[in-house]
């Protein structure tokens, strides 16, 4: 596309990740530093690590995208991502910490002493690890082929081997200032175009948003069509569009409306409540958001890097400060892209807003494609870090519970750093197999579903494991193979199954609403009808998750 | 492992004046009340299991109220929805901006608090001997 900058740019991100990593790689000589950074991150860098990792593709593209096509019902993402933070420092931090526990099967082992809900609870890791790689490695791909015309396999491959080479190599204390490093990054990526932008708007005589004539193009554009599609022009009529067709538009000519894509008109826009799903949607989507996020394996896996209990949740406390004041940037972009992108609109690959803005709004001279370098930068680091995270996780579970236990030392044992690296190539290598494969998914209604099945299977271990005296191993499985299995059989007929109409599709496209009060409901039906199996130690569990550290018990 | 002292004799005084050996003696009673899961040391726990959940609980409901009730609110009220403040419709404000200073609001309020639990159940443990 002839930006002389996006290609430099991307390869800068690359190498100072690599960089850092081996930087890191030097510092990292035990394999207790390899696995946890030796527990001695400070809670400002482990905050912005955990915020670097959270941030992935879906936070850096898919919510300016949402935003753009669907307006202010889908704030709830942005407001929902973050506020998973709160529902983790409430419920989960410090006790997580002072668990000792370094991965959900390892809390399994923990607090109820079952070798099968450790594999139950690895198995998950695995799916969700899997489930919210491959899109942020098919939007990787994506990215590259939108701003640089390059292959799309090529994006992938890139992303999935700069990851798994450093997970492999670096560990996870390489992966603490890797992903520092890209929170700092991505915000810096977003925040200066924004400014740049917002002040352009403002020299434009501010452009209103939702202009009562409906959306004009800014500049003569040309469309090319690839599907057949039927266009509703702004006064009714319709017109029949081929594949191939070019269409041309001067600049203020109203933005047709193309059949095939979903986008809410104005007023739809700009009013809340016109939700595909309605309020039961909306609720779903808060509650999978809400409590999903301490249910991701690659987000608890940080919590053990914290010193002790209280580090843990000032540290939450500064990701849910970093997080929001990042979430202010996607909307910002997904606001103004109706006025400078809507073509995008037409095309309904609202994906790419962040990445044309720049360009859109400040024109194709020197600052704008800089600008827009610097956004391609940032969602590169945006897949780079969040596949990073997850990858460690999904390494970490591997090298601890199935491939130690195939080496006899055991599942709970430390795995080597052999074992480790191995675990890492295995992990990367699937969902890169997948990403290739795999009919293009939308990223952020997959990492919702992630969402979802995380809220409906670890959530209600977590809370109840930490705060609930009565909970056996056999309610604990039960409940997980019930809700998260429901939230998965949903997660599977979305992507594989035949559209739905009506109520079903509501109950299957955000399933939280009722998997996770089901997942609630049978883990403690189970657990008081197996009273008997409650872990005898269950006082000096409590005791060692609750109290204290300065009590020195 | 540490060896309880005996404390007595005036020697020992200049080290009490450290805080040292008194703090030490309680404080082994205390984690042995605890860890040893006698009544006292049970209940001790209970208490503090059930503060720091009605705690966060708490918490839960004010995000409930404050946020988990705007949905509802815009459906039941939608003329709330066509309000405008600084130029900018309500619902936007709310959500795009202002819900973000509100949970960390609320995430402070609990570190702060849920740290003064736990200085209250530190206290109650180390208690000097009545």
């Amino acid at each position: 596309m002839g930006n002389p900058y996006i290609v430099p740019a991307i390869v800068a991100v690359t190498l100072a990740t690599l960089a850092i990593g081996f930087y890191g790689l030097k510092l990292a000589r035990t394999t207790s530093d390899f696995l946890v950074a030796s527990r001695v991150v400070s809670p400002t860098w482990n905050a912005a690590a955990i915020g670097g990792e959270y941030l992935s593709a879906a936070s850096f593209l898919g919510v300016a995208g949402l935003i753009l096509k669907y307006g202010v019902d889908v704030l709830w993402y942005p407001v929902g991502f973050a506020a998973g933070y709160l529902a983790l420092l409430l419920f989960v931090a410090a006790p997580l910490r002072r668990s000792g526990a370094f991965t959900l099967p390892d809390f399994c082992e923990v607090r109820l002493h079952s070798r099968g809900l450790r594999k139950l609870a690895t198995a998950f890791v695995v799916f969700i690890g899997w489930l919210y790689l491959v899109p942020q490695l098919q939007g990787a791909g994506l990215t590259l082929t939108t701003v640089t015309g390059g292959p799309y396999e090529l994006g992938a491959l890139l992303v999935g081997a700069v990851v798994t080479a450093n997970v492999a190599l670096g560990g996870m204390r390489a992966i603490t200032f890797v992903q520092a490093f890209q929170y700092w990054l991505k915000l810096t990526a977003l925040a200066v175009p924004a400014m740049f932008i917002v002040l352009h708007w403002q020299g434009d005589g501010r452009p209103p948003v939702t202009p009562p004539d409906g959306l004009t193009f800014p500049t003569a554009t040309t469309v090319v069509v690839e599907h057949r599609a039927t266009l509703t022009l702004h006064d009714g009529s319709t017109r029949e569009v081929q594949p191939g067709e070019e269409l041309v538009f001067q600049a203020g000519e109203p933005v047709p409306h193309v059949s095939g894509v979903d986008t809410a008109r104005e007023m739809d826009w700009l009013l809340p409540g016109n939700d595909a799903g309605g309020l039961f949607g909306t609720y779903s989507l808060i509650l999978a958001t809400f409590l999903g996020t301490m249910g991701l394996p690659h987000v608890l896996v940080r919590f053990y890097t914290n010193p002790n209990g209280a580090a843990a949740r000032r540290t939450t406390l500064v990701v849910l400060a970093l997080v929001g004041l990042f979430y202010f940037f996607p909307t910002l972009y997904g606001v103004l892209g109706r006025v400078y992108t809507p073509q995008l609109l037409m095309t309904g690959e609202t994906d790419a807003t962040v990445l044309l803005l720049p360009v859109a709004v400040l024109g194709s001279g020197a600052l704008g494609q800089l600008l827009a370098a610097l956004v391609a930068a940032g969602a590169f680091a945006a897949f780079l870090s969040s596949s990073s995270g997850l990858l460690t996780s999904v390494a970490g579970v591997i090298s601890t519970d199935v491939l130690a236990h195939a080496s006899d030392r055991g599942p709970g044992q430390r795995g080597s750093v052999r074992d480790f690296r191995v675990a890492a190539l295995v992990a990367g290598l699937v969902p890169v197999v997948l990403a290739l494969n795999v009919a293009s998914l939308d990223v952020s209604q997959v990492v919702g579903l992630a969402f979802a099945v995380a809220a409906s299977s670890f959530c209600p271990l977590l809370v109840l494991g930490i705060w609930w005296r009565r909970l056996t191993d056999l309610g604990a499985a039960a409940g997980i193979l019930v809700g998260g299995g429901a939230a998965v059989g949903a997660v599977m007929v979305t992507i594989l199954g035949p559209p739905l109409e009506g109520w079903t599709a509501a109950l299957i496209a955000q399933p939280a609403a009722w998997t996770v009060p089901l997942a609630f409901a049978v883990m403690v039906a189970v657990s008081l009808a197996t009273r008997r199996r409650t872990p005898p130690d269950v006082g000096s569990t409590m005791l060692r998750l609750h109290a204290p550290e300065s009590l020195r018990l | 492992m540490e060896q309880p002292t005996t404390g007595a004799g005036a020697p020992q005084r200049t080290r009490i004046v450290l805080a040292d050996v008194v703090r030490r003696r309680d404080h082994d009673r205390a984690r042995a009340e605890l860890t040893e899961q006698t009544q006292v040391g049970d209940a001790l726990v209970r208490g503090l299991v059930r503060a720091q959940l009605a705690l966060a609980l708490r918490l839960s409901v004010v995000v409930a109220i404050g946020l988990g009730a705007l949905p509802l609110l815009f459906a039941v009220a939608p003329t709330i929805s066509t309000v405008k403040v600084m130029g900018i419709s309500l619902p936007w404000l709310l959500l795009g901006v202002g819900a973000f200073p509100f949970l960390v609001a609320v995430g402070w309020a609990y570190v702060y608090l849920a740290e003064r639990n736990e200085q209250d159940f530190t206290a109650v443990v180390r208690r000097p001997e009545r």
